[in-house]
């Protein structure tokens, strides 16, 4: 079975939201809609105070060219347009919605028939997933649109979908699959459409036999999707350690996956390019887990984005946050981050709210660095994370650029692998923005 | 015995060679440097802290010989004294500078503003700005882990444990603004010491509406304007809900004090205040009124 060359980290699974069905989440009082729930710049407001909306009606017009479109997730009045805090306490600029009713744009389909025929050429695919201000939703929440504009002097020659889902505690894309098998693959055969590829590859890693076995059935009605069980291993849902695993090309050090011919999509990507190719309907909403060992339920939600962490809370959790919770995270445990403001919007790259124990969520004590090299070993990227530590602790930050610091993929394996409980990865990702710093300063 | 003598020969004639070539050589690639340059950097403090600007020491003499006189160039840590020796070096007239200190902008104790989360990343300020607003949830205020601290190459900021802010040492300050370019949220400024060390400093940086800011931190400046009213000189300007103190313009006459309602504003250094005082007493020696200032829940050390 297949799995990436380089590093990589066994942490526990912890899957226990696996059996949990797709709710629908309730409607909230009022929605706070950021402006930029994507990589890139924000959105400009394209509504004023005082407006009715619907749902899926454009409030938030991409005007930059790193920049998505944002559409209304509730029906109702714009109460005010301010700055938010969001849920790590920075302020962004947002519209706040009085929620009232469920009134939906007529464009909409939403009806539960599944729609199999695409008649749209490859450039209106395109088109279309930019109107609809689809991101990806794996994570980093990059504007779609911009990865299908491929340019001319490059060719793409395989469609990755990835659906390795490798962080513990998530199952959002485990749901999905199992409940939405046949959208994903229209969505699939859509977006190798638009690129003109020949194949897709579906990467699931095999701890997950159900969604392996519901998809595999349902990829052989559909030509040319290929499902490809991977060995488990972390973090295997990176985009270059997925292309590694399945293509066994190595994207370089600076490139992108279009250099080696290969374009990566979440899962839950593939089932947003369906509702928004096929149904016309905006990106308004994701599958979001509540998921925690000390919840007496597990949740997986069809949450729309505005919700409040905290509204999320009080409905999954009847008898509110356990006492002994430590952290509330926002994405898995690996890469997540912690959430400082709970009554911040959930946005379009939320995958999770994910509750951590006190004891889980305490870091160890910090030691001296005893130069085992476990970090190195751990790395898929095939980096010295004990060297940048000390680089950027001694702001040597030039001398790390020389060493790949941008390399990194910010995966965690080498924090999660340092028997000194060094802040690796804290170090590194300070190292990447002065780096990045000092790259701006040089081009002006 | 014939052993060292060849040796003794043999040595010595290929040292005599070299001792030729060496001669010629250093001859040919006699780099020319001005021995006023050994001169000014014996004068400056050599401490390197980079606060004039250059590399070091050196690289700031090469700067005062290269120009031959001192506009515009200052050595921030060695001050009027140095000024006065490297003057006397270049053969020119010493620039007045008023002396300055590092000044901590932000109110933000563990008392006025308390921890809503608790952050346990890497201890650096830099990377938590980055992350997120802090644990008092103020995005402007200090973080508390000490950047400006480490990069002060003169001991003399601290943080305090108790209050969770940076302190300045007045006497060991020597205002070279490494802890100005250290702190990610622009917290410390260099302002003149003023009239016997005393300084009235807005101690905020909250741009935030005044709600806001007050969520976060009882001491905040709201950015009522009251203080740019009453201001007697007009030496107080309020933009983006945050009030700004012009010290050019400042006549310490603390009516802006008394006058906030957050307490965001601060004077330190001024004498303890009796009922209705018209004038600070005459008969009041100057080193007591510094040996114990009116610490109102300031950040700074007399």
């Amino acid at each position: 079975m297949k799995t990436f060359a380089m590093g990589g980290v066994h942490p526990e699974e912890n899957k226990i939201s696996t059996t949990a069905v797709i709710e629908e989440f309730p409607l909230p009082k009022t929605a706070v809609i950021l402006m930029n729930q994507h990589l890139g710049a924000p959105a400009t407001p394209c509504v004023a105070k005082g407006d009715k909306v619907k749902v899926g009606q454009l409030i938030g017009k991409a005007e930059a060219f790193m920049c998505a479109n944002v559409h209304s997730p509730f029906s109702g009045t714009v109460a005010k347009i301010d700055s938010c805090k969001d849920a790590f306490g920075l302020a962004k600029p947002a519209i706040y919605i009085n929620v009232e009713g469920d009134e939906w744009e007529e464009s909409i389909d939403r009806t539960p028939d599944i729609k199999r025929e695409c008649t749209l050429e490859p450039k209106e695919i395109v088109d279309k997933l930019k109107e609809m201000g689809v991101v990806g939703l794996g994570g980093a929440t990059f504007p779609t649109h911009i990865k299908y504009s491929i340019a001319p002097d490059k060719k793409a020659e395989y469609l990755i979908i990835n659906a390795v889902e490798c962080e513990p505690y998530l199952t959002s894309d485990h749901r999905v699959m199992v409940e939405h098998a046949e959208e994903i693959c229209i969505g699939v055969n859509i977006l190798r459409k638009a690129l003109g590829v020949p194949k897709a590859y579906i990467g699931i890693e095999n701890n997950k036999p159900e969604p392996i076995r519901v998809m595999t059935e349902m990829a052989q009605k559909f030509e040319g999707i290929v499902v490809e069980p991977l060995k488990v291993k972390y973090p295997q849902g990176a985009e270059k350690q997925l292309i590694n695993a399945i293509t066994g090309r190595r994207v370089p050090s600076g490139k992108l996956p279009i250099d080696v011919g290969c374009v990566v999509n979440n899962v839950g990507t593939a089932f947003a390019v369906y509702e928004a190719v096929q149904k016309n309907k905006p990106l308004i909403e994701n599958i979001l887990t509540v998921t925690g060992k000390k919840l007496q339920a597990q949740h997986n939600y069809h949450v729309r984005f505005g919700v409040t962490y905290s509204d999320i809370i009080a409905h999954a959790m009847s008898e509110g946050l356990p006492e002994t919770t430590g952290k509330v995270i926002s994405g898995g445990p690996m890469m997540g981050k912690a959430v400082c403001n709970l009554d911040g919007p959930t946005t379009k790259g939320a995958s999770s709210v994910l509750v951590i124990d006190e004891g889980e969520a305490e870091r160890a004590v910090e030691s001296n660095c005893i130069r085992c090299g476990k970090c190195m070993n751990a790395c898929p990227m095939g980096l010295e994370p004990y060297l940048f530590s000390s680089l950027v602790k001694n702001r040597r930050i030039e001398e790390a650029g020389t060493h790949n610091i941008l390399d990194c993929i910010e995966c965690g394996c080498c924090f999660f692998s340092c028997p000194a409980n060094k802040p690796l990865l804290d170090e590194i990702r300070l190292g990447k923005n002065l780096y990045r710093g000092i790259l701006m300063a040089k081009k002006k | 015995m014939t052993g060292i003598w060849s040796a003794v020969l043999v040595l010595g004639i290929t040292g005599a060679i070299f001792a030729v070539v060496l001669y010629f050589v250093a001859q040919k690639f006699k780099v020319v440097e001005d021995p006023l340059i050994d001169e000014v950097a014996e004068a400056l403090p050599g401490a390197n802290c980079g606060g004039c600007g250059r590399a070091g020491c050196r690289a700031m003499a090469e700067a005062f010989v290269k120009q031959g006189n001192m506009e515009g160039l200052s050595c921030p840590a060695g001050g009027a004294e140095v000024a006065k020796k490297v003057a006397a070096i270049l053969g020119c007239t010493p620039e007045e500078k008023e002396p300055e200190v590092a000044v901590v902008r932000c109110n933000g104790t563990c008392a006025n503003a308390p921890a809503k989360t608790h952050y346990q990343g890497m201890q650096d300020c830099a990377f938590a700005n980055s992350l997120y607003t802090g644990e008092s949830g103020c995005s402007y205020g200090c973080l508390g882990l000490g950047n400006c601290a480490r990069a002060c190459q003169f001991d003399a900021l601290s943080i305090d444990p108790e209050t969770g802010l940076p302190v300045v040492n007045e006497d060991k300050c020597v205002a070279c603004g490494a802890c100005v370019k250290a702190c990610p949220r622009g917290i410390i400024e260099l302002r003149k010491k003023g009239m016997k060390n005393r300084r009235v400093y807005v101690a905020c940086r909250n741009k935030e509406k005044g709600a806001d800011a007050r969520k976060s931190c009882s001491a905040a400046c709201i950015g009522c304007g009251k203080c740019a009213k009453t201001c007697p000189f007009g030496a107080i300007t309020v933009e983006n809900n945050l009030a700004y103190i012009d010290f050019n313009v400042c006549k310490l006459c603390r009516k802006c004090v008394a006058e906030c309602p957050t307490g965001a504003i601060h004077a330190v250094n001024f004498p303890p205040k009796v009922d209705r005082p018209a004038q600070p007493q005459p008969e009041q020696p100057v080193s007591q009124s510094q040996a114990a200032p009116v610490n109102d829940g300031s950040t700074t050390n007399a």
